[in-house]
């Protein structure tokens, strides 16, 4: 009984949902516990909005709330939010992802784009300044602390524990016409080894949880790999005018959690083997290019977005021979 | 000696076998039951006509229904009566059939002598005879593949090949048996391995060829070990035993030819265009009989195994005995939530019922305890039968157009490749029923396109009669005009070019009287009946005092086929 993946649809998302805790345990070490309350508050609005939405469409409630499927997309979205957001931005941006992003296309498997994405883009446009509000690494924050903001978005001394993320510093930086290395020893507590402090972790505790999810084939090797191919190969060659080196955009922002847990999102991804090369890879590329030329911090949600829409002409065009054709 | 396979095949499954179950014991002897339900088709192809008549005695090996023209090219088998006895119905049964829910079947009263028809023959010399008689025999011998499909042997000992430049040199041997749960041809092998292989070297007689390969997968080294020992010096040269990995589905055609030989028999084509033949071993078996003892193929090996049975084992039973005798001599006990099904649990025929005759493609009768089902879910596009899928397909797309009914996208998309092997379904994470939409949407498109069939050939005959019509108008006034002239010149009057100003205007209005009288010719390819009905429709129409109502367009409606059946 070899090489079968997880037979369930509910197996496969518990198995996404346990290849996640090492990252997140990342994150309240380097972040405190913000990131927890954030992903409670997106389980109970996804759980609530899936079920709202399951009467209104008349469809049974309990096989679509067991599948899990809210629950991960509701972690998703609540793992790519600042670590300090108030309670009503996770509120807003799941329910949209839920409601909007998943049921209006006809729930499970039949949205087109990544409701996660969906919820992030929503928020990023509608709350610039609530979505950049990040915590300094180890800033020691409490957890009665981050309960309190997350319920009146206050902090004593906020401005002294808050700053942009690594990613969001470079972006300014460069904008400001400073290269990377002064930007570098500009804000050495933005930095760790190799890419941002405590981002650098972050993604490689992703990058052992997605390593798990292929050893368990939850998801196919398409995918991960193209993705974080094409996106080295991008800085690679503009390494020389941009000088952020490839290890920088493999460790920063969100590339590990994209990778292994958001690109490979199997209802909004091509679906052939050659079109999941194509498929991710085009991420790789568009990310790339909105993280070093565009108006963002990231570029992947848009990245994702954006191959979502491709994602059927990939599959048609993409199709393997069947046995025997010539 | 036994070689391994050096190819393999795209996707498939590592199965749980679960054959061990069955191979406890030897083959056994069913008994001959009081009654034999033969069913008239067992194979593909035209159904056997009966020739004998409810009342009439006959006796085992006689064969009581055939087409009659005894042409050895024609695709159907002949059927022998299973023992002796007394012919007591003839009429509808179920049989099993993934076509058709009933058929009509032969019903035999048997008396329990098993007396031997005195036409059984066997021949002394086979290897003397030329393809044809050989053919004949076969094809009198009602002999049909007996791997699962039921495809007339005889159909498959021409050496008449599409391709010239490809003559047919190998003959394939299937044993590969992939399905879990079946050893009926692992059983037989065990058992009758010399007749096997003196059947291989008779269709290797028929068909003139020297290579041989048998394809058997390798978790039954029992029966590799006994084909082994069959062979002699000079078999040896021309027979090759090829292990195969078990690897579900080894044992489908393509596949199978795919891992010995490497080359995949491409759409549309058949073996036989790459210059290979391919038998069941099973069948191979029944030739030896035919020939070597003469005698038809009336019984075979059946598996009988699953949940519930006490003494599972592999039987010899007479075609029309009812599955629930068998399973009854196995010690079977009947509980609700449980599955018969005639086959194995991958591509078997899950039957309603144990009251189902066993035919000659019932290799195995299989029972399962029902799982707790669990409501498929949406598919979530996760590629896994895409992975697993032989024919390199791609499921998830097949199912999305299935549901759309695209039909175009879905021959793109080859879904007359698929086997229905249900690897897919298996793999399944939401547990969609796969294979279930591509059997209904392939026949749909068949019914489709045999519709569209019907209604060009009508429209054909439509137009070439309205052109015969015409051309005979044209005639018929060009042969008056001339005779008319000729008429006026010998009375002396020249009024040729008035007359055939004449004509062309009556011509014309003919043509028009005869286009109104001649629209509804699309029901010309209808039935008797039909056409009967339709005219007694037309009259009653015609006698509602609205004269509007006659209008002939109506009859356009009323088509061959009811489109909204799907």
């Amino acid at each position: 009984m070899d090489n079968i993946a997880p037979s369930s649809v509910t197996r496969m998302m518990l198995n996404v949902f346990y290849a996640l805790i090492p990252g997140i345990i990342a994150y309240v070490v380097f972040f405190g516990w913000g990131i927890v309350l954030n992903i409670l508050v997106a389980i109970i609005t996804a759980l609530v909005t899936e079920i709202f939405m399951l009467q209104l469409r008349k469809r049974p409630i309990k096989p679509f709330i067991m599948d899990g499927s809210a629950v991960i997309t509701a972690m998703l979205l609540a793992l790519a939010l600042p670590n300090l957001a108030p309670w009503w931005l996770t509120f807003i941006g799941v329910s949209f992802a839920i409601i909007v992003g998943k049921h209006l296309y006809g729930g499970l498997g039949y949205n087109p784009f990544n409701p996660a994405m969906i919820g992030y883009v929503l928020l990023l446009i509608s709350f610039p300044l609530e979505m950049t509000v990040w915590l300094q690494p180890d800033s020691n924050i409490s957890f009665s602390q981050n309960l309190n903001y997350l319920l009146h978005s206050t902090l004593n001394n906020i401005d002294a524990m808050t700053m942009a993320t690594t990613m969001d510093t470079v972006k300014t930086q460069s904008g400001l016409g400073l290269s990377f290395t002064t930007i570098q020893s500009n804000y050495p507590t933005v930095f760790g080894q190799f890419a941002g402090e405590g981002w650098e972790w972050i993604n490689l505790m992703f990058l052992l949880g997605g390593l798990w999810l292929l050893f368990r084939r939850v998801i196919n090797w398409q995918i991960p790999t193209a993705f974080l191919v094409s996106l080295a190969i991008m800085a690679l060659i503009f390494y020389p005018s941009t000088d952020t080196s490839p290890m920088y955009h493999l460790f920063s922002g969100a590339t590990m959690l994209c990778a292994f847990f958001i690109a490979t999102d199997p209802v909004t991804a091509s679906t052939t083997p050659n079109g999941r090369l194509i498929y991710a890879a085009g991420i790789g590329i568009f990310a790339y290019i909105i993280r070093t030329w565009g108006g963002y911090p990231d570029g992947i949600a848009f990245g994702v977005l954006l191959m979502n829409m491709a994602a059927p002409m990939i599959d048609y065009y993409t199709r393997p021979k069947a046995f025997g054709e010539s | 000696m036994s070689l391994f396979a050096k190819y393999k095949f795209n996707g498939g499954l590592k199965l749980a076998g679960h054959k061990k179950i069955s191979m406890q014991e030897k083959i056994a002897d069913a008994t001959i039951p009081a009654q034999l339900i033969v069913p008239l088709q067992q194979h593909i192809g035209r159904v056997a006509k009966p020739i004998v008549n409810i009342g009439d005695k006959v006796l085992k090996g006689q064969c009581i229904a055939c087409l009659g023209d005894n042409k050895n090219n024609t695709v159907t088998a002949a059927i022998h009566a299973p023992s002796s006895g007394e012919v007591i119905a003839i009429e509808q049964h179920v049989i099993p059939s993934m076509l058709k829910q009933t058929g009509d079947c032969i019903t035999i009263k048997t008396d329990g002598k098993d007396t031997w028809h005195n036409d059984i023959n066997p021949i002394n010399d086979p290897l003397s005879l030329d393809n044809d008689s050989l053919k004949q025999i076969i094809f009198e011998a009602g002999i049909v593949g007996l791997g699962g499909a039921g495809f007339p042997t005889h159909l498959k000992l021409t050496t008449k090949n599409s391709n010239k430049e490809k003559p047919i040199d190998t003959l394939i041997i299937n044993a590969a048996e992939c399905e879990p749960y079946i050893t009926c041809d692992a059983a037989l092998i065990q058992e009758q391995a010399t007749r096997i292989i003196q059947g291989i070297q008779f269709i290797q007689h028929a068909l003139k060829i020297k290579k041989c390969i048998i394809g058997i997968e390798d978790n039954k080294p029992q029966a590799i070990k006994a084909l082994e020992l069959a062979l002699d010096d000079k078999t040896q040269e021309q027979i090759e035993i090829t292990q195969v990995p078990t690897r579900y589905p080894a044992g489908g055609e393509k596949q199978l030819i795919q891992v010995l030989t490497g080359k995949q028999i491409p759409i549309n084509k058949l073996p036989r265009d790459l210059g290979m033949i391919c038998h069941n071993v099973a069948t191979t078996y029944a030739v030896a009989n035919a020939i070597l003892d003469g005698t038809p193929l009336i019984e075979r090996i059946v598996t009988v195994t699953g949940d519930n049975i006490e003494h599972p084992k592999n039987m010899r039973v007479l075609f029309g005995t009812l599955m629930s005798e068998v399973l009854n001599s196995c010690g079977y006990t009947e509980s609700n939530n449980q599955d018969i099904i005639m086959g194995g649990p991958m591509m078997g025929i899950h039957l309603d019922s144990a009251n189902y005759p066993v035919i000659k493609t019932t290799n195995c009768i299989l029972v399962k305890n029902n799982k707790t089902k669990t409501d498929p879910l949406p598919c979530i596009r996760c590629g896994e039968c895409a992975r697993v899928c032989p024919a390199n397909l791609l499921p998830q797309q097949l199912f999305w157009y299935s549901r759309s009914k695209d039909y175009d996208r879905l021959q793109e998309h080859q879904i007359f490749s698929c086997i229905e092997c249900g690897c897919c379904d298996y793999v399944c994470p939401s547990h969609i029923p796969l294979v279930q939409f591509y059997r209904f949407a392939k026949n749909e498109i068949w019914t489709q396109e045999s519709d569209k069939k019907i209604s060009d050939h009508a429209r054909e005959r439509h137009e070439y009669r309205q052109y015969r019509l015409e051309r005979k108008k044209a005639e018929d006034a060009e042969r008056k005009a001339k005779k008319k002239a000729l008429l006026n010149k010998k009375q002396g009057i020249d009024t040729s070019a008035d007359d055939a100003k004449k004509s062309a205007i009556e011509a014309a209005l003919q043509r028009v009287k005869e286009k109104q009288t001649a629209v509804p010719k699309n029901t010309s390819h209808l039935t008797v009946e039909q056409q009967k009905k339709i005219k007694e429709v037309d009259r009653r129409r015609s006698n509602k005092i609205n004269p509007a109502a006659i209008d002939t367009t109506t009859k356009n409606t009323i088509k061959p086929k009811d489109d909204n059946n799907g």
